[in-house]
């Protein structure tokens, strides 16, 4: 519950971003971001909130763990669980697009 | 350890993805022996109390629509859990966020209570979604937990061990390291601001045991790609118009000053606990079972005792038919334990 995992911004609506989480997309509430977002941008996302935009220099090593964790982990992981949980916790698109 | 020079030497993390980071990938195989890194409350659903369980079991059984986070659902109050209520037909919706909780609200014209579970990180969410607006029927039953005064409580238990704190990455996202400071002036013991990798907890464990042992009482932030000395101003902003701490209770631990976050009077048109007269007398009637009270929770989450240590782990209390909350939920250090062993020997399998 005090994970947060990073996503890809995909397009910006005042204050709902779609968010690419690993070729999910869902969106997430950007209240209370403290730095201005843009398309393109990584963000950390906790129970469907931005909370802090990463910066590029620092993506990739953010990345690496995740991208192990989603790979590896089979279906009882704790800790995998938890990151799928927080990229369920993002709003689906009206219109039903998470590609 | 060598240079420190005394052993053991205990260190507390607050944060149960921290214990699955260190469970999962077997880092404790890799740290000195003598070396004890202890999991504290860091397991919001584990450190939520048995009235705030009740309130919302009360609020089910009565009819009311009950969304929460998926974890706390299995979590016993004093008598009975919401999933008890559930299979006698009350309604809990799991969410993943309390977004979803809204838009589930917005579908009906009936009431709907979110059970807010988590520590700031979270509660952030809730506060900036009252900001936001709710519909009518939406009201929050809070049960948020503020982090910083439960080190508090750690440090001076008479007998606790612990020299040293390692503070969760992403909660610290929001308050910012500075605001250990107090803490570490208050009580002399150094805190390190650690994420969740496995280098990034093995880099702040060892930058933790070098202000240890230089005897520097300091906070060190070791994740500064995330976390920054002042944190997410707009995020407090928010959190801290809706929310005020109060003193409560976190489940086995004890009496925390300043450890609830509780809505404020002016949201009290969204809080469930004046919208809705809850009784607690009947679940408080059904005595505890005399498992519930061998289970040790609350010394493992002191840092007193290790799951190894209570004489339900594994036997009365498993993941499939948890005692304490510590074996609910998948930040409690119980069930980590369960799925990944707590102290693996190299070369050898966890236990499953």
């Amino acid at each position: 519950m005090c994970l947060g995992v990073p996503g890809r911004v995909i397009e910006i609506d005042g204050l709902l971003a779609t968010v690419d989480f690993w070729g999910v997309r869902r969106q997430v509430r950007l209240d209370v971001v403290d730095e201005p977002v843009a398309p393109g941008d990584y963000v950390l996302n906790h129970v469907g909130f931005a909370i802090r935009r990463i910066h590029e220099s620092e993506i990739e090593t953010t990345l690496a763990l995740y991208e192990e964790l989603l790979g590896a982990a089979d279906e009882d992981d704790l800790l995998a669980a938890d990151v799928r949980g927080e990229v369920a916790a993002g709003g689906k698109r009206r219109d039903g697009d998470e590609r | 350890m060598e240079q420190i020079g005394r052993e053991p030497l205990a260190v507390m993390h607050v944060c149960g993805s921290h214990e699955q980071a260190i469970a999962r990938f077997g880092l404790r195989a890799v740290l000195p022996p003598a070396l004890d890194v202890v999991m504290g409350p860091g397991c919001p659903v584990c450190v939520t109390d048995v009235p705030e369980i009740d309130e919302a079991v009360a609020l089910a059984q009565a009819g009311v629509r009950v969304a929460t986070y998926g974890d706390i659902v299995r979590v016993p109050g004093s008598s009975r859990s919401l999933a008890d209520a559930q299979a006698d037909g009350a309604r809990i919706e799991v969410v993943y966020s309390v977004t979803q909780a809204v838009e589930l609200a917005r579908a009906s014209d009936e009431p709907l209570v979110f059970f807010a579970t988590g520590f700031e990180t979270t509660a952030v969410a809730t506060a900036a979604t009252l900001l936001a607006g709710t519909p009518p029927g939406f009201s929050v039953l809070s049960a948020h937990k503020y982090i910083p005064p439960a080190m508090e409580i750690v440090a001076e238990m008479p007998d606790t061990r612990v020299e040293g704190f390692l503070a969760a990455g992403h909660a610290a996202t929001i308050t910012g390291a500075d605001v250990f400071e107090a803490f570490v002036a208050r009580h002399g013991v150094p805190v390190v601001v650690a994420g969740f990798e496995p280098l990034d907890v093995l880099a702040g464990l060892a930058r933790l045991l070098e202000l240890v042992r230089d005897r520097r009482p300091e906070v060190a932030n070791m994740y500064p790609r995330c976390v920054t000395r002042t944190g997410n101003r707009a995020a407090q902003e928010q959190l801290w118009r809706v929310f005020r701490p109060i003193g409560g209770c976190w489940r086995g631990i004890a009496h925390v000053p300043n450890g609830n976050l509780r809505l404020r009077d002016e949201w009290a048109h969204v809080d469930a606990r004046r919208r809705f007269d809850i009784d607690l007398a009947p679940l408080r009637a059904g005595a505890p079972s005399g498992l519930l009270r061998q289970c040790r929770c609350g010394d493992i989450m002191a840092g007193l005792a290790r799951p190894s240590d209570c004489a339900l782990f594994g036997k009365a209390c498993t993941a499939d038919s948890p005692v304490g909350a510590c074996m609910v939920s998948s930040e409690g250090t119980c069930r980590i334990w369960t799925q990944y062993g707590g102290h693996p020997d190299l070369g050898t399998e966890p236990a499953r």
